[in-house]
């Protein structure tokens, strides 16, 4: 049965009173990555958000065993977990890394290329706030074309977000998905899936960041939803080479294939607020010229 | 008194709720459920729940009409924006009136 | 009574001795990642995991900063760990040496001491392991092959006793290639002197605990109402850990000699020092170089006792200060240098006589960087250059003489 609303395990792995800014979404997409792991994880978690939102010593705000290792080590901290748990013979405990966008697509993507080519048991989510929010928002590789941060603070980002999942599918994993966290039940079958698999298996979550992209706390769930109906983010998973759209973004193509305009996504986001309208056209191009792909990819429609 | 008695030799933490304190000290705004709006509520059996689905701290429960932890909802709002029958209006807390 | 014991006399190198010694300690864990000098032990540890002589899970990392990424988690769940690295491979890890020791993960690792870059160079010294110094790791120095095995078999007995991880350091080429007899233990004897390591950590989803979360400045109560410690207590408890282990290493060392019948209940080793008036200091393979210049200079009348340092942290201070206390001149030789000061032992043994009764002069000399050959004959030299210094000024007692050609 697909999960919903109602019949999702009510249990909480996620502790409420944790550090995380009102309407934060890493913490809404966190908790359904450990419902759909029924907390049967060993997490590793960088510097990040992530960090902050699992607490202060003595004390933590989540239900789950976690390890916190430097910002470029993840992916060998995951392979630590798995290479101990397997010397112990302790079997039936998933290895989850939750990392943000910079410990995932910058400093720490020699560690997780590593792990992934070495084809190490475990389960990697990047959670994508578009920028190192932890330290103020500065720039990432997955800061969007046109984004000020505190280190593109006039001009705003030069650069195309770098196209992570994709770096990852290059890897030969049996599993790579997209999610956004405005789109939890997505998020959930997608994780749970995953726990079936063996192998690398790399999940990337959108979340919206309000402090950091400039928006009221209350819309964070509006602009995962605009990032995924504009195709800015497209909702989908390859398994063993299989490409399939998902959730509202197979809906979208299967209701003719429309996205809605970029534009008011970028111009009702105080991060751009220096975006040219060069800049936004040359995003709806190149937003087209994906969705395109990915309807041409898609083996499910 | 000094934390000798600490028996941990390196950082080891244990799960507790209100790790940051009482976060709902943090609202600005607070959620109020309309029982006449809320469709569980309503058809008085367990539907919807999307406001729980989209909790981001974890503080609802799946209670006929939903219910939520006022210690700790930080104020987001973002049930109220979710609920398809605008049935969760968000109120300016009393202390930051005036 | 006599214990009986079989002899097992292999002619091996360093590398090979620490293969071996680290196959016998039962790892479970090898994370790795070749450089010279290090790699062939590197090569031989995959080899015994493939062949299945060894047990363990072996993991050819892509960097050593993940190799020690992968021994930290896969010892915070509870595995033995072992890595071994060298050089610009130390100092890539260096962060992470951070978090073992902060984490107080019991791994141990094998440095093959070499020369650190720019420029490049392949060569020994010890500029590698003396970079890390602050760390919060053991550093122990082995100055043969036999020292290498026995070493790296009772660094897991200390590290997992005081919980602090501990480095074993040898010198590239000079002992990592150079083969030499080594008395290679019974494995049961191993197991005897090495119980299976029990983890102070717990990573279970029955019973959820997180490590190395941000910690506060001040103590902090738990959920149980007990008060927890603050950054700083936590730090202070490393610092003890390091000062107290002093009495673990030496009972390893004497354990050790129970069963394998070679002494190791010493935080140094000492030659001819009852009677000198003259030390030499010199750590690692180049203390037996010092013992064949005290031989020279004994044989021209000169009263000439070697202190090779074997451990250098925690630095054994009163021993230090118990050793030298017949000593007129210390003539101290350093592989490394704390640019703008002195030789990093140096340094330790002036610190360790400040204040006490002990008003011996003190003469540092830079030996042996980058690989360059350090002949008895120079260390001779150099020890008698050091006693004219005490009559004329023939060198500048503030900073360190260096033995070279420029
Ligand atoms: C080696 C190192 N460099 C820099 C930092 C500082 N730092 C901590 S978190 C962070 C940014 C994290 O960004 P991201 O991974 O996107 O996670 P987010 O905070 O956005 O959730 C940085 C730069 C660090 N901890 N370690
Ligand atoms: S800065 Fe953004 S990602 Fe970080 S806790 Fe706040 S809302 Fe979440
Ligand atoms: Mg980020």
């Amino acid at each position: 049965m697909k999960a919903n609303a109602v019949n999702l395990i009510e249990k909480e792995w996620i502790l409420p009173g944790n550090r995380t800014c009102p309407g934060c979404a890493l913490s809404l997409a966190y908790r359904h990555t450990l419902k759909a792991l029924e907390g049967q994880c060993i997490v590793t978690v960088p510097a990040s958000c992530a960090t902050v939102l699992h607490g202060m010593y003595p004390i933590t705000a989540v239900n789950v065993p976690c390890v916190n290792t430097p910002f470029a080590s993840t992916g060998a901290s995951a392979t630590g977990l798995v290479a101990g748990l397997k010397a112990l013979g302790r079997k039936g405990i998933t290895v989850l890394a939750f990392a943000g966008d910079g410990g995932t697509h910058d400093i720490g993507i020699q560690s997780l290329s590593g792990a992934a080519e070495r084809q190490i048991d475990f389960i990697y989510i990047c959670y994508d706030n578009e920028g190192y929010m932890n330290t103020g928002n500065q720039r990432s590789g997955s800061t969007p074309l046109g984004a000020v941060s505190g280190t593109t603070p006039v001009l705003g980002k030069q650069q195309y977000q770098k196209d992570m999942t994709a770096i990852m599918e290059a890897h030969g994993l049996p599993f790579v998905a997209t999610c956004s966290a405005s789109y939890p039940l997505d998020l959930y079958e997608k994780v749970k899936k995953a726990k079936t698999i063996e192998g690398t298996r790399f999940i990337h979550i959108h979340t919206p960041c309000p402090p950091g992209w400039i928006f009221p706390f209350s819309d964070t769930i509006k602009f995962g939803e605009m990032a995924v109906e504009t195709g800015l983010v497209v909702l989908y998973e390859v398994e063993d080479g299989i490409f399939r759209l998902t959730s509202a973004s197979e809906s979208i193509a299967r209701k003719g294939g429309n996205l809605q305009p970029v534009r008011e996504y970028f111009t009702s986001q105080g991060r751009f607020k220096t975006i040219t309208e060069e800049q936004i056209d040359e995003l709806q191009e190149w937003v087209n010229a994906r969705w395109k792909q990915c309807l041409h990819r898609a083996t499910n429609l | 008194m000094g934390t000798r008695d600490c028996n941990h030799i390196c950082d080891e933490s244990s799960p507790g709720i209100g790790e940051a304190g009482k976060t709902g000290e943090w609202r600005t705004h607070l959620p109020i459920i309309d029982d006449k709006k809320c469709t569980a509520s309503k058809l008085n059996k367990p539907t919807c729940f999307l406001c729980w689905l989209y909790c981001p701290e974890a503080v609802m429960t799946k209670g006929i009409p939903p219910s939520i932890d006022l210690e700790y909802c930080k104020g987001c709002g973002i049930c109220a924006q979710v609920c398809p029958v605008q049935a969760i209006t968000m109120i300016a807390e009393e202390k930051n009136i005036g | 009574m006599a214990i009986q014991r079989k002899s097992n006399m292999l002619i091996i190198d360093g590398n090979q001795a620490a293969a071996i010694a680290a196959k016998m300690s039962r790892v479970q864990v090898v994370a790795a990642y070749p450089i010279t000098p290090q790699t062939p032990l590197t090569e031989q540890l995959s080899l015994f995991v493939e062949q299945g002589e060894l047990k363990a899970e072996y993991v050819a990392v892509e960097s050593e900063h993940s190799a020690m990424a992968v021994c930290t988690s896969a010892s915070i769940v509870g595995a033995r760990a072992f890595t071994a690295t060298s050089s610009h491979g130390l100092a890539y890890m260096h962060e992470m040496l951070h978090w073992a020791a902060g984490a107080r993960l019991p791994i141990v690792l094998a440095c093959v001491n070499r020369a650190i870059g720019a420029p490049w160079n392949v060569l020994n010294d010890q500029q590698d392991s003396i970079s890390q110094r602050d760390t919060g790791w053991i550093q122990i120095y082995c100055r043969n092959n036999q020292e290498i095995m026995d070493t790296i078999i009772q660094a897991y007995r200390i590290a997992e006793q005081v919980h602090v991880p501990v480095m074993v350091c040898y010198d590239g080429y000079i002992l990592s290639h150079t083969e030499m007899p080594v008395d290679v233990p019974e494995q049961a004897d191993v197991d005897r002197y090495l119980p299976p390591y029990k983890p102070h950590t717990s990573l279970d989803p029955a019973d959820p605990k997180n490590y190395n979360l941000v910690t506060l400045a001040n103590p902090r109560i738990g959920v149980d109402g007990k008060l927890c410690h603050g950054y700083m207590e936590l730090r202070y408890l490393l610092q003890e850990a390091l000062q107290n282990s002093r009495e673990t290493i030496l009972q390893a060392g004497r354990e050790f000699n129970d069963i394998f019948g070679r002494d190791y209940e010493h935080m140094f080793w000492e030659d001819r020092n009852d009677d000198a008036e003259i030390t030499i200091v010199a750590m690692g393979s180049l203390a037996m170089e010092a013992i064949v210049a005290a031989d020279m200079l004994r044989e021209e009348g000169i009263k000439v006792g070697v202190l090779g340092l074997r451990v250098f942290r925690p630095f054994p201070k009163s021993d230090v200060v118990q050793a030298l206390r017949k000593s007129k001149l210390i003539v101290v030789f350093d592989k490394n240098i704390s640019y703008g000061s002195e030789g990093a032992t140096c340094s330790e043994i002036k610190s360790a006589l400040y204040g006490t009764y002990i008003n011996a002069s003190v003469r540092n000399f830079i030996v042996g960087l980058g690989g360059r050959d350090i002949k008895a004959r120079e260390l001779v030299e150099a020890t008698k250059k050091a006693i004219a210094s005490l009559k004329e000024t023939v060198i500048n007692p503030d900073y360190p003489e260096w033995i070279c050609q420029i």
